[in-house]
């Protein structure tokens, strides 16, 4: 027993160290590449657009690095380690999503707008509030979506360089290694996006997702090879591990649990379907996705885009089915629950055990474990990258150049905006993940996602395909389903009065269910309505600009 | 912002938005993606509905310890992955020759390159 403890001991050190020197090999090749990055960047479309001149594949890995977060990638692979089936549940949802944007989004986009989402918002509308608005609700998604990834990455540092409680490293107890990391983190982005700009962001992002699936598929052949490639004996393995039979393959562990109470079971079950409409609808309307469709040349080569971004982020989720299992069936959820009870450390940890199991011993296991802990830390950079990009862009093309200076900013002085707004959002970012560093923030992903779905889509949509659509219109289903949105959740069980809340010694909520999507997306699409119906402004003329260059591609930028 | 137009641009618009092949290029995207969403929505509700209220039917075994639950899940991956394929070669034949013919006529006759943006790429 003793010398067993010691050989975990020297084997943590080592897989310390080597993960440490492959995150700053990571970091010093994107510096590298943000660096000659920033030598390209000269224009505004530079910044902003990388130059429009990415190709389909390279933009469709670049949205793969966008959109797969650690929640996905950790995230996902934890909840069917813990709760079996339901975690898939979620990845679905995430990747049917892009049919929207792939459907109704992306190629209109494209064609009608040139740096932001609001670009194609106040297209025909009153200029300044409607980008107003949509600034406001860009900064409000990419912060909640920003905090969540930073945090998380504070609480993985700890945990994938082993530091326990009351045990230091170079000097700093877990607690200090949490803030040091989620300033670390910070730093990097800022320089990424302020040095590089999109293009930048992107190469960062490109890099991220090779590393990202190259990862997840050496992870998932040894998962299948362990079971001889028999998926039905990796699923029985897992089921049996997990201490919960069948069940585990089947929903109901985690989302719409049954239980002894009729209502608690009606409310779950509403979760369920909430959650669901959420995912499926907030892709589309994430502010740092829709601006990728500009890096591209081409309405054409942003469908490109989305297709690859579809084969690779679906290859993704059909890995992390592998991961997850197998971290049940290989690691067990009491070895995963010890290390971290949302389960987001059962990838690293499957990879340590294949690593023993198949890569020579302790050192093996040190080497892999080492490996997908660095992916994991490149995966949250590069997703803050894009995050903190979208939002600075927002601020500058939107708020600055159009609503404080009318329309009237030079190119240099909007770029030179969009830096320190990228700054300045990086500081904020950092500041209150620090705060938010003990409390329970892993709903903000999904909030994001339902401010997304209530707030920018409906706007999105009905600016895009309906004629009568006008500024109140886009400034009621706005402010109207980004209200509603952060109201209910404020009033949910996530923000208090459960054990798992964030704040789960105070009880202030009424509202039943912890995603509000399945309440606010309605009323956000109801809201774009009403607000259309209260104004009299109804401007044909642009409404027929639009609709020929959305189709058409004519005069796009 | 949205580039400049000369008046006189509002007028083209307009004519082309009217014209017969303009109808065409609009039939041809909204009788393809309106129907589309829709049913993939539905499909995906379906399922989501299926993992809430049906479980029994959800934990059916169909062979070793693949339930239905888990091929329903996959099959959501597999028509993502067709829908998308299906699109792009819709859009490639149904979709972009109309959308490719009126681009350029509309930038001969506009002639003027102003409307472009130039040096914005």
């Amino acid at each position: 027993m003793h010398t067993h403890l010691l050989a975990a001991e020297a084997s943590t050190s080592t897989s310390r160290g080597l993960t440490i020197t492959l995150f700053l090999v990571f970091v010093a090749i994107t510096l590298a590449i943000t660096i000659w990055a920033s030598r390209q960047t000269k224009t505004a479309t530079d910044f902003y657009a990388g130059g429009r001149q990415f190709s389909g594949f390279q933009n469709g890995m670049a949205i793969g690095g966008d959109y797969m977060s650690a929640a996905s990638f950790l995230g996902i692979a934890g909840l069917i380690a813990l709760y079996g089936y339901d975690g898939f549940l979620d990845s679905i949802g995430f990747l049917v999503a892009w049919l929207v944007a792939l459907l109704l989004v992306a190629e209109y986009l494209r064609n009608s707008g040139r740096y932001t989402m609001a670009d194609v918002l106040a297209f025909r509308m009153r200029q300044r509030p409607v980008r107003t608005a949509a600034s406001v609700s860009t900064i409000v998604v990419s912060i909640f979506y920003l905090i969540a990834q930073m945090v998380g990455a504070g609480a993985l540092v700890s945990l994938l360089l082993g530091i326990k409680p009351g045990a230091t490293f170079l000097g700093m107890d877990a607690g200090r290694a949490k803030v040091a990391t989620i300033i670390l983190v910070g730093a990097l982005m800022i320089v990424y996006v302020v040095v590089g700009g999109m293009k930048g962001t992107t190469y960062v992002q490109i890099v991220k997702a090779f590393m990202l699936m190259t990862g997840a598929l050496l992870m998932t052949i040894l998962v299948l090879a362990h079971y001889k490639f028999n998926l039905s004996t990796l699923l029985g393995d897992a089921a049996e591990q997990s201490g919960k039979g069948t069940k585990f393959l089947e929903p109901g562990l985690r989302y719409g649990v049954e239980s002894a109470s009729a209502s608690a079971t009606f409310y779950s079950k509403m979760d369920l379907l909430s959650l669901g409409i959420a995912l499926v609808l907030g892709t589309a309307g994430l502010p740092h996705i829709l601006t990728r469709f500009y890096t591209v040349p081409t309405s054409k080569i942003a469908r490109k885009s989305v297709l690859w971004a579809i084969g690779i982020i679906g290859t993704f989720y059909l890995f992390t089915l592998a991961l997850g299992f197998g971290a049940a069936a290989l690691v067990g959820s009491k070895a995963i629950t010890a290390q971290d009870k949302a389960g987001n450390t059962a990838a690293p940890q499957l990879a340590q055990a294949l690593g023993i199991d198949y890569l020579g011993g302790d050192t093996g296991g040190s080497i892999l474990l080492a490996i997908i802990a660095a992916v994991a830390f490149a995966t949250i950079l590069a997703v803050v990258a894009g995050l903190t990009l979208a939002s600075s862009s927002s601020l500058a093309h939107d708020f600055y150049a159009s609503v404080v200076k009318r329309g009237n900013a030079s190119e240099r002085d909007e770029v030179k905006v969009a830096r320190f707004s990228a700054l300045g959002i990086g500081a904020v970012a950092i500041a209150l993940s620090i705060f938010a560093q003990s409390l329970n923030v892993a709903f903000l992903v999904a909030l994001a996602f339902a401010v997304a779905a209530s707030a920018n889509l409906p706007a999105i949509l009905y600016s895009l395909f309906w004629k009568q659509f006008n500024t109140s219109g886009a400034l009621w289903s706005i402010y109207g389903g980004l209200a509603a949105s952060v109201i209910l959740v404020f009033f949910s069980p996530v923000v208090s009065g459960s054990a798992t809340a964030m704040f789960p010694s105070h009880d202030w909520h009424w509202f039943p269910l912890s995603n509000p999507g399945i309440i606010s997306i309605p009323l956000g699409f109801l809201a774009g309505f009403i607000g259309t119906k209260l104004s009299k402004e109804d401007d044909t003329a642009k409404y027929t600009e639009l609709e020929v260059r959305s189709l058409t591609g004519h005069g796009a930028h | 912002m949205t580039t400049e137009v000369p008046s006189s641009s509002t007028e083209r618009y307009l004519e082309v938005q009217q014209s017969e092949e303009f109808g065409r290029l609009r039939h041809a995207v909204r009788s393809f993606v309106f129907p589309m969403t829709v049913a993939f929505f539905l499909w995906y509700a379906l399922y989501v509905l299926l993992s809430a209220y049906a479980r029994g039917f959800m934990s059916t075994k169909l062979i070793g310890n693949i339930n239905v639950a888990l091929v329903f899940g996959l099959l959501q991956f597999v028509t993502t992955f067709l829908i998308a394929w299906y699109y792009s070669k819709y859009a490639a034949t149904k979709i972009d020759p109309i959308a490719d013919k009126i681009r350029a006529d509309l930038n001969s006759t506009s002639g003027s390159a102003a409307s472009e943006g130039p040096g914005d790429n």
